[in-house]
């Protein structure tokens, strides 16, 4: 980071304010992770850091380098589409698992394929 | 012929524009690369004999964008309370919601939406009785939310995908 002292204060100060507030949430996220009681419940939190936790990271990265480099820079929009396109699949495959080892296990709370 | 030319259009046109933004740069020759590479890429794609996306309409789906979006940061909020702050009353349940959705692809943009949104999950869609399960966080009212999500989402998916 040689550059950054060349980032103006509103700038900066603004960056830092998105940076904090992304990890915040995605902090918030994990958190969940830890403190919910069920498997199904802890799948949901995580997805924090994966939204908005990462929109507010992107948009920290998109100012602070169009104002370093004084020309609009976008290309981490990509991370966004991806990541929002790609993380559902994972969790997905997760609670799939989930579901199945609870159906083979003969738990009632779970909905089975012929109730 | 233009679909001999170049067999996944939307495929090629996002692959163009990525090259575009990765590389960031409009000059001549990253744009006559991209292109090539979009244009090959989108053959590979044919040997792959994939599914087109079929979408017969997009104003719904530049319709349903926004709404999506606005849900994802409003859930996220609602999740984040609900970490911060837990409520003893929360009552978390699978749904079964039953689909009028036919495509495929319209179903896997559901999946994605449900999924990549805070409190909720898509778990599986059964083909046969055509009802998906899902897993809500915090759930209120079941006829509520089941009415909620055919009427936000499925009906534009259905304008965009089945009509």
């Amino acid at each position: 980071m040689i550059q950054a002292p060349d980032l103006p204060l509103w700038a900066s100060l603004l960056v830092a304010v998105l940076l904090l507030a992304g990890a915040a949430v995605t902090l918030t996220g994990s958190l969940g992770l830890l403190r919910m009681k069920s498997f199904y419940d802890r799948v949901h939190p995580p997805t924090l850091g994966s939204s908005l936790g990462m929109v507010l990271v992107v948009a920290a990265s998109i100012l602070c380098f169009s104002v370093l480099r004084s020309r609009p820079s976008v290309h981490e929009l990509l991370i966004a589409f991806f990541l929002t396109l790609t993380t559902p699949v994972t969790f997905m495959l997760l609670a799939r698992a989930a579901l199945y080892r609870d159906r083979m296990e003969g738990r009632e709370d779970v909905p089975h394929d012929d109730a | 012929m233009m679909r001999r030319l170049v067999p996944y259009p939307l495929l090629a046109i996002g692959l163009f524009g990525m090259w575009l933004l990765l590389t960031q740069s409009v000059s001549v020759a990253q744009t006559l690369l991209g292109g090539v590479v979009a244009i090959i890429a989108s053959h590979g794609m044919r040997l792959l004999r994939a599914d087109r996306p079929g979408v017969r309409a997009y104003r719904p789906l530049l319709r349903l964008a926004p709404i999506v979006v606005a849900d994802i940061m409003r859930s996220n909020l609602a999740v984040a309370k609900i970490v911060l702050f837990p409520r003893r009353d929360r009552v978390s349940s699978f749904v079964r919601l039953p689909i009028a959705l036919q495509s495929p692809h319209g179903l896997t943009l559901l999946a994605l939406i449900l999924t990549a949104t805070p409190g909720t999950m898509w778990l599986q869609f059964d083909r046969v009785r055509r009802e998906l399960i899902v897993h809500v966080l915090d759930l209120v009212d079941e006829e509520d939310w089941i009415r909620l999500i055919k009427r936000r989402y499925e009906a534009l998916l259905i304008e965009a995908f089945d009509s």
